[in-house]
């Protein structure tokens, strides 16, 4: 059974996708993409990954796309539609998009996917002891400089809002 | 009782058939608890609001109104549905679900006794956030489709309450799982055994419930941070275009929505199904009642707020969140992480 969902999973994805990129609303491009990525979110409760699932539920779903929709909100009227690219333009993108697709599906064939046996789900605490070791293995300065980068981010964009002011 | 279903369906059934079955079966009787539980506590909104302002309230249909809402319902289901002309209809469709779909998804994971759980996922706590963010999705869709200037204001002001309060929400749950050292719901509960986390945590419990109830309140859009919908200045804001079912999908999901915020409390902070001192410990089918209990108290004190204080203006209410709420949490985590570390936490 978990095949079948597999596949309707993926069948909806990248109809979604495809979907998302052909609308010529924006908003219904933005929420043709949040079914992509809860389609997403899916997959990683089937392989049992319960965490990633609602990190890409929190993060995308509910963080980036709620930013989008917020976007859309602000500059686009109801009764816009995008205006159709130059067919130049379709053809490169079609050529890039294809050149993207050729070296992910090089890559994928050519890496030799060891299967795993065990069926246990990862827990929170690994995940938690791992970002936080700095052994061997351990992701510990990543997760700084993330934070670093973060704190930076944050910081800039209150010096942007508060413009000239300081 | 569940096994006896699962072998009666197993006798004349393939195993795939079976399981596939036992979801449906399990679904149903979610949504059941869902309608129900939707339609009683409109009623008891409306009892309690009577109360508070010294009127009867409706007890006309049925025993003390009992069948009142089920009047509604009715009439709901049978009412023409309309909408705007030029609205999206798409995404003017689709935004109900959202919002219903979202709210029946995190009615699924509570411990309502220690068997009736449908789903006991290992990051119980951080799913139900997770699901609660996509919620909102179906107000922003709602109100910005619907093609009205009042919507469109009610949309905006529910995503930035709704995207500020989920910090607290979020960071108050986070300071009890720094007690109970597990995202599990299922365990949560199990180290409630030894007296209730909003006794065990002492002072920061207290403080992150407090926070956590405010900020639930908020989440819910529900008065005194009603600004969504506020009936003086938006007609009825993000939902003004909708009528008929769509409507009151909109509408079970807040009810829903505030059963759910409650729920949450009751299983985080006042031991879910267990009972008071352990005396129903011999009858575990009592859970039922002592959770329906907790939560219905904390509905109870949900509706008490929206009687009691007046609604509040944009600015107040972030400045209640961003220069109140959130330093008072993040200077409770680090007490609780103190308490817990110096081992000062109560055990009964």
């Amino acid at each position: 059974m978990e095949k079948y969902i597999f596949y309707i999973l993926a069948f909806s994805m990248i109809a979604f996708a495809i979907a998302a990129v052909n609308s010529r609303k924006m908003m219904r491009s933005v929420i043709y993409l949040l079914f992509v990525l809860v389609g997403i979110a899916g997959i990683f409760f089937l392989i049992d990954y319960n965490f990633l699932a609602a990190i890409q539920l929190t993060v995308y779903g509910g963080g980036v796309i709620v930013l989008m929709i917020f976007s859309v909100l602000l500059v686009h009227h109801i009764e816009l539609e995008l205006t159709l690219a130059k067919t130049s333009k379709r053809i490169i993108a079609a050529i890039v998009s294809a050149i993207g697709i050729g070296v992910f599906l090089q890559i994928i064939y050519t890496y030799d996917f060891p299967v795993v046996e065990n069926y246990k789900t990862t827990s929170t605490a690994d995940i938690g002891e791992k970002l936080l070791s700095y052994g061997d293995g351990g992701f510990v300065l990543p997760f700084e400089v993330i934070s670093v980068l973060l704190l930076a981010a944050m910081i800039g964009a209150i010096v942007i809002a508060k413009g000239k002011k300081i | 009782m569940t096994k006896s279903i699962h072998q009666w369906l197993l006798s004349f059934m393939s195993e795939t058939a079976t399981s596939i079955t036992e979801m449906v079966l399990i679904a149903l009787v979610y949504l059941a608890i869902f309608a129900v539980a939707g339609l009683y506590l409109v009623l008891l909104e409306r009892r309690v609001a009577a109360w508070f302002q010294l009127r009867i309230g409706p007890n006309r249909v049925g025993f003390q109104g009992l069948l009142q809402t089920m009047a509604d319902a009715l009439k709901l289901v049978s009412k023409e549905l309309t909408g705007t002309d030029r609205a999206d209809k798409f995404l003017y469709n689709l935004a109900p679900y959202f919002v219903i779909i979202s709210a029946l998804m995190a009615l699924s994971v509570f411990p309502f006794t220690q068997e009736l759980q449908a789903f006991d996922i290992n990051i119980g706590i951080f799913f139900l956030i997770a699901i609660s963010s996509i919620g909102v999705i179906g107000i922003l869709l709602g109100g910005w489709s619907s093609n009205n200037k009042f919507s469109l204001i009610g949309a905006m002001r529910s995503g930035v309450q709704t995207i500020s309060y989920e910090l607290s929400v979020g960071l108050s749950l986070l300071t009890m799982i720094l007690l109970t050292g597990s995202l599990q719901l299922s365990e949560i509960v199990e180290v409630q055994k030894n007296g209730w986390l909003i006794v065990q945590g002492h002072i920061p419990a207290i403080i992150a419930f407090m926070i956590y109830m405010i900020a639930g309140t908020a989440e819910t859009n529900r008065a005194p941070f009603d600004m969504v919908e506020a009936e003086s200045e938006l007609g009825a804001g993000f939902h003004t275009e909708y009528s008929g079912m769509k409507f009151a999908y909109f509408f079970l999901a807040e009810f829903i929505n505030m059963f759910i915020i409650s729920a949450i409390a009751t299983t985080v902070f006042f031991g879910a199904w267990l009972s008071p001192f352990g005396i129903t410990e011999s009858i575990p089918w009592l859970g039922v009642f002592w959770f329906l209990g907790k939560t219905l108290l904390l509905v109870l004190l949900m509706m008490w707020f929206r009687w009691t204080f007046p609604r509040l203006r944009v600015d107040q209410l972030l400045t209640l969140e961003w220069k109140y709420l959130l330093p008072i949490n993040l200077v409770n985590i680090v007490l609780m992480a103190l308490i817990v570390w110096l081992n000062l936490t109560i055990q009964l």
